[in-house]
């Protein structure tokens, strides 16, 4: 099994050094090719705007919506929350429209109110989860065929919707590895299906 | 329990800003572009260094209403320069909503001495160095990103990769000392021991590390990138060239592609002309804005 990380622009070794640590195959994607040769895909952090231009311009965008809708997994951290999103508020900016989702970006201000908190994710055990809230953004309402996977403030940060899965924080920055896998168990399960 | 400010928030700025170009805008007008070109920040600036090394005099931090404009009409992160030691314009640029602060050789010294105590600070501070001595010092004071100085102004990429080269050098060579050596190579390169330690033992700097300094053509970008730094810093390179919205976009393409020659080769096509360049041996010693900085 090998997992593709969208290496356009952001924190792509990050999530290569996560996946490669919970023992399966990295792939960086910055091609059309690249994505044959994968099972599921992460989006890394990053500017949502720089990597939704270069996946256009690099015709990645129908690719992998291509594989999206044949159901390869696919996890959105912060940025790739956003390019996951059908619907980015007060925004005409592309993206990959394919989370029901309405998301609002930069939800918390600037740099100078990024933080850290500890986070309680229920379909990851009791022990709390440390987040890491980078200019991230928020998601604001979801459809009713969408999972509310965590809510920090009682606001969505974590959910799911079938073969995808999306974050406002940051995993791969810390040494946490349960969200990581989590996804690869639902990219096991869609290739055993 | 929630903490603002920590070491991993400012870094962890810093790891999404890789793979990603940074360009000096001095208007609105000019961030939009950028923005629109595939940026991943911009640096607010009230002016470019090549004009900076035009006008001479003393260059200081931009006027917060430039600033504030261009905060205004971009949704990506905003940078702003203070003057080396001037940690008053760093707590200006704090209290603007600036998202990252670069302690920056190009304006001019406010202090001969000593740099900014940056981890006095929520925001995130960005630094120049030469050389690995220079770098730690940086991140021992609290800087969450590090960038080569090169040659501001220039459009000669000559000494940004000399620095890199120098800094790439460094580490291999840490990397191979025995550990009853580090000590006298952290005081002969006058460096924090612990962060000698870290590099020899991961062979990385403990943060970022961006190119910058002379940097004006797609190639340029992936030259940089192939050196080994993390991304991009575009100062006077993008909106002195004849065709600013091209080369931007090239350069970002490039700077995400800098390992395929047939894009690179793609990208490079009819951007029209550079900016001017300047021969460094034609710069007096005191127009050599990489020396500032202790």
């Amino acid at each position: 099994m090998k997992i593709g990380v969208l290496a356009l622009q952001g924190a792509f070794r990050e999530h290569r050094n996560m996946v490669e640590a919970c023992g399966h195959e990295v792939i960086e994607v910055r091609k059309p090719v690249e994505l044959d040769q994968i099972q599921g895909l992460i989006i890394p952090g990053g500017e949502s705007t720089t990597i939704t231009k270069l996946m256009r311009e690099f015709q990645l965008e129908q690719a992998i919506v291509s594989r999206a809708e044949v159901g390869m997994p696919i996890y959105g951290t912060c940025a790739g929350l956003i390019v996951l999103a059908k619907d980015i508020i007060g925004s005409s900016q592309p993206s990959l429209n394919l989370m029901d989702i309405s998301v609002q970006r930069n939800a918390f201000g600037r740099q100078i109110d990024s933080f850290e908190c500890e986070l309680a994710i229920p379909v990851l055990g009791y022990k709390p989860f440390a987040a890491v809230f980078i200019r991230a953004p928020l998601i604001e309402r979801v459809a009713p065929n969408v999972g509310i996977l965590a809510q920090y403030d009682s606001k969505i940060v974590f959910a799911r919707q079938g073969n995808f899965l999306a974050s406002s924080f940051h995993p791969e920055l810390t040494n946490d590895k349960r969200i990581h896998q989590y996804f690869i168990q639902m990219v096991e399960e869609a290739i055993n299906k | 329990m929630v903490e603002k400010g920590s070491w991993t928030v400012k870094k962890g700025l810093a790891e999404m800003l890789k793979g990603g170009v940074i360009m000096d805008v001095t208007t609105p007008e000019q961030a939009k572009i950028a923005e629109e070109a595939g940026a991943c920040a911009v640096m607010a600036l009230e002016r470019v260094p090549s004009d900076i090394r035009a006008a001479g005099g003393v260059a200081r931090m931009a006027d917060p209403t430039i600033i504030q404009r261009i905060m205004e009409v971009v949704t990506i992160p905003v940078m702003a320069k203070a003057r080396i030691g001037h940690f008053v314009e760093a707590q200006i640029l704090e209290a603007l909503g600036a998202d990252y602060i670069d302690e920056s050789e190009v304006l001019t010294p406010a202090d001969d001495l000593y740099h900014i105590n940056k981890n006095d600070f929520k925001v995130p501070f960005v630094c120049g160095a030469k050389n690995l001595g220079e770098a730690l010092r940086r991140i021992g004071e609290g800087a969450a990103m590090i960038r080569t100085k090169g040659e501001p102004g220039t459009g000669n990429v000559v000494e940004a990769v000399r620095h890199m080269r120098t800094v790439m050098g460094e580490i291999r060579r840490l990397q191979n000392l025995p550990k009853e050596e580090l000590m006298t190579a952290a005081k002969n390169m006058a460096a924090p021991y612990d962060l000698v330690l870290y590099v020899a033992e991961n062979g990385k700097l403990p943060v970022v590390n961006f190119a910058a300094g002379g940097i004006a053509t797609p190639a340029d970008a992936a030259l940089m990138m192939q050196l080994g730094v993390d991304g991009v810093f575009v100062g006077s390179g993008i909106f002195k060239s004849n065709n600013p919205a091209a080369r931007a976009k090239a350069i970002v393409a490039a700077t995400t592609h800098y390992n395929d020659p047939k894009i690179l080769a793609e990208v490079s096509r009819d951007l029209g002309e550079a900016m001017p360049g300047i021969e460094i041996s034609s710069l007096a010693p005191e127009q050599r804005m990489q020396e500032r900085g202790w």
